[in-house]
């Protein structure tokens, strides 16, 4: 090499060296503690599914923004007709899967009837029953009809369970998975990580990350570790009891915000004494919810007093309705005919704040009489037993659906609430789109589930993810099951 | 020779199909549906029947039982329920970082472990025997994923030299995979060479008392000379077969270490498919698990047997 040549290379080498030096970085490696077991969110209920592709490979006609509220999507505006039955939907121009092949409405109409089929395995199915029909009117407008009025109709089109997928590539979304989305699927090495790069023809505004990294570590220490190591740059959900640990580092930020998850000592309404309100109360009564943050989720959890997430618009206190008071909790027992108590069971779900708080819930309905057994299930076998057979007394678990007070509406659910008046109230929300009486209404049926001690209220789960202290635009809430890439980026 | 190996064969066979039989029942009687499972708990019933007719749940116990057997002869080990990808693809997939974890493990092991128990056989009775064998002692009691979690903290967390686990696929960049081996690798050799330092020890011990030593130091040779050329070679015997029982229980037993280093092996594959339910996946991973030990059980017998002529006409 002749020495011009080289003194060339020096240069360019450190002038390139001197540009990366300057400029942000554009990577970001994210720590996740669970992995997807396939990438197809409208085919399966796991969340670490929508933890990678959601908002990030996939988009809906909406999206749900970091508040909850509804935003366009792969629909730019829409129309609703008076009846509340017809939503007609413009559709950005311009957008493409990652595969290169364009979106239009038949796509939107193809996935709604990919997911409305009878052999259809989306675990949300339900929830877009009320859909009749979609036709594509033209390429840029798509237009439901609803069999009746539906007030979450697009909050449910922004989930990831509604994501549009299309003809060609969607049957292979599982291990391939191509959406429309800033973010395209590069490589899924099982069992390790999967890998996203942005997608540059995207239609939107381009994201500050280039490249973003899912690292499966399902060990808490281990986490803990890589974090510290600068292996990984954050993590969207960590458990809460390693926390202290990034607390006081300058080189972490900690961001504890609330998710959708409504923890609740879930209780069998049909079965004896539990079908008595006084015992209901009683068991009200005996709960410390501070005592159970505390112990179960370190102080993280927010309690609630009814089955709705503190952070919603909607939400009405009522963690006073039944105050701690384990004197007034054994009297009501004396009343209901139980002046000794009784036992029951309490079957537990494989996850720390169920097992934390079953201990504890235990030794405060002891004060009072109620002897709990306690029995450790396995999540398969918790699911078979207690949701599916119905099969248990008392059970501790969180509900993670957004707006699921409608569950109360429905006497099959597994801890069979059977409420005429909370079910045609819950009718009449559901066909109402004025948002003062969606709330009003809302409101009543939080203060008549409160006020009958359906179920022990006990916190809403707290988000809590820890990351490097130079990234910004991570969501601090999880109004939906996600970590969105789209605003996050580099400060120095 | 041909009928011992026929007869071990047999052995092999059946062991394979009784396991086969007992992994299957005992996933079968397991309470919880793979379907509802993977969809949730806000599902509809139509939803789950329509999964279960997908994965071929609806068929009857014996007909499933008889399409997994057959189809593993014919190296099909049927879909995952949960990734939808052949077991067999997924397990060879994982076996590229349990293979190359087990090996690095082995020849640690085998590299600390054997001069250790030589040195403490040369130096019996004397104060280097005593902490070797105490160190070799504490070795063994301590769990490998502890040990690992030490690793981390000085190798990759304080120093920063190696990285805290993960694994980069060989193809994309083979020195960073090795990097990636080696805390796990370490963390996985530390029982396994104080259990053969104990072994070479014991072993080495036992020859020096024996006839051809003394007849070697007869010749002239120091002690160290006799140990060194006659009593070793002769020691290695039993350590070898140690190292055959070694390697099937380190396959098996890379599950904990796997997930302290978030490697993609294995143990890492049971231990997810355990707790998704993903049962076709469990079973195939299991049978893999039981063939790799009863493979190398197989070939320990027939090595004996192939060294030691007196168990040849025993044919047992």
């Amino acid at each position: 090499m002749s020495p011009r040549k080289s003194m060339a290379l020096a240069l360019a080498a450190l002038m390139l060296s001197a540009g990366a030096a300057l400029a942000q970085p554009t990577e970001i490696r994210i720590g996740v503690a669970l992995e997807p077991p396939a990438l197809d969110p409208t085919a399966g209920a796991a969340e670490a599914i929508d933890v990678v592709v959601y908002q990030n490979v996939f988009e809906g006609l909406v999206r749900i923004d970091q508040t909850g509220a509804v935003q366009p999507g792969l629909a730019e505006s829409w129309t609703i007709s008076d009846d509340g039955l017809t939503y007609t939907f413009s559709l950005h121009d311009g957008v493409t899967f990652h595969d290169g092949t364009s979106f239009d409405a038949e796509d939107v109409k193809f996935t709604f009837e990919r997911l409305l089929a009878a052999d259809s395995v989306n675990a949300q199915k339900a929830l877009y029953a009320p859909i009749s029909e979609v036709s594509a009117i033209d390429p840029l407008t798509v237009a439901f009809t609803l069999s009746r009025p539906d007030g979450l109709f697009l909050f449910n089109l922004g989930r990831g369970d509604a994501v549009i997928v299309a003809p060609e590539s969607a049957a292979n979304n599982g291990a391939e998975p191509i959406g429309t989305g800033p973010f395209a699927f590069v490589q899924w090495d099982r069992g390790s990580r999967v890998v996203l790069e942005q997608y540059g023809p995207y239609w939107g505004d381009k994201p500050a990350l280039t490249k973003a990294t899912y690292l499966f570590i399902s060990d808490t220490s281990t986490m803990t570790n890589a974090l510290l190591a600068g292996d990984v740059d954050g993590t969207n959900n960590f458990a809460p009891e390693a926390l202290a640990v990034f607390e006081g580092n300058p080189q972490f930020k900690v961001l504890v915000g609330s998710t959708e998850g409504e923890t609740i000592l879930a209780t069998n309404n049909r079965k004896a004494p539990f079908d008595d309100l006084k015992v209901r109360q009683a068991m009200a009564h005996a709960l410390d919810r501070q005592e159970i943050i505390d112990g179960a989720t370190y102080g993280y959890g927010v309690p609630i007093g009814t089955h709705f997430a503190p952070h919603h618009p909607y939400y009405l206190d009522l963690t006073g309705t039944y105050p701690h008071d384990p004197h007034k909790a054994r009297v009501l027992l004396k009343e209901a005919g139980y002046p000794d108590g009784f036992s029951a069971t309490l079957k537990l779900p494989p996850v720390a704040y169920a097992r934390l708080s079953g201990q504890i819930i235990a030794s405060e309905f002891a004060k009072v009489g109620i002897k709990l057994e306690l029995i450790n299930m396995e999540w398969a076998q918790w699911l078979e037993d207690v949701f599916a057979n119905k099969d248990f007394d008392l059970t501790i678990i969180s509900h993670v659906e957004p707006f699921d007070i409608g569950i109360y509406a429905n006497p099959d659910y597994y801890f069979g609430y059977d409420n005429p008046q909370v079910q045609s109230l819950n009718e009449t929300l559901n066909a109402t789109t004025d948002e003062a009486e969606r709330k009003r209404l809302a409101q009543e049926i939080q203060t008549i589930i409160a006020r009958d001690a359906v179920n022990g209220y006990l916190f809403e789960l707290a988000q809590t993810g820890v990351w490097n202290a130079k990234l910004e635009g991570m969501w601090q809430n999880a109004p939906v099951e996600g970590v969105v890439l789209r605003d996050i980026h580099w400060v120095e | 020779m041909t009928l011992l190996f026929l007869r071990r064969f047999a052995g092999f066979a059946a062991t394979l199909f009784v396991a086969a039989l007992i992994i299957f029942l005992l996933l079968d009687l397991l309470p919880g549906d793979p379907a509802r499972f993977i969809l949730g708990i806000n599902a509809t019933p139509e939803a789950v029947a329509a999964l279960r007719v997908q994965m071929g749940l609806d068929a009857p116990a014996h007909e499933r039982f008889l399409r997994w057997v057959f189809g593993m002869l014919g190296g099909d080990f049927g879909l995952s329920a949960t990734q939808r990808l052949p077991v067999a693809e997924l397990i060879a997939d994982r076996m590229a970082v349990t293979l190359p974890l087990t090996l690095v493990a082995m020849v640690v092991s085998v590299v600390v472990g054997l001069p250790v128990g030589i040195l403490a056989a040369m130096r019996r009775g004397r104060a280097a025997d005593t902490v070797l064998m105490v160190l070799a002692q504490t070795g063994v009691a301590i769990p490998n994923f502890w040990f690992g979690m030490l690793l981390t903290l000085v190798f990759a967390v304080g120093l920063r030299w190696l990285p805290t686990g993960g694994f980069v696929p060989w193809a994309e960049d083979p020195g960073a995979a090795l990097r990636g081996l080696v805390l796990p690798g370490l963390a996985l050799a530390l029982p396994q060479a104080s259990i053969l330092a104990r072994v070479m020890r014991t072993a080495l011990v036992d020859v020096t008392g024996q006839d051809f030593i003394r007849t070697a130091r007869a010749k002239g040779l120091t002690r160290g000379e006799a140990i060194w050329r006659h009593g070793v070679r002769n020691a290695l015997l039993p350590v070898l077969t140690i190292l055959g029982l070694q390697f099937a229980f380190l396959v098996a037993g890379t599950i904990i270490v796997e997930n302290v280093f978030y490697l993609p092996g294995l143990g890492r594959l049971i231990f997810t498919a355990i707790s998704e339910r993903d049962l076709v996946l469990v079973r195939g991973a299991t049978m893999v698990l039981v063939l790799i030990t009863t493979a190398t059980m197989l070939v320990v017998d027939l090595c004996y047997a192939l060294v030691d002529p007196r168990l040849r006409g025993r044919g047992a």
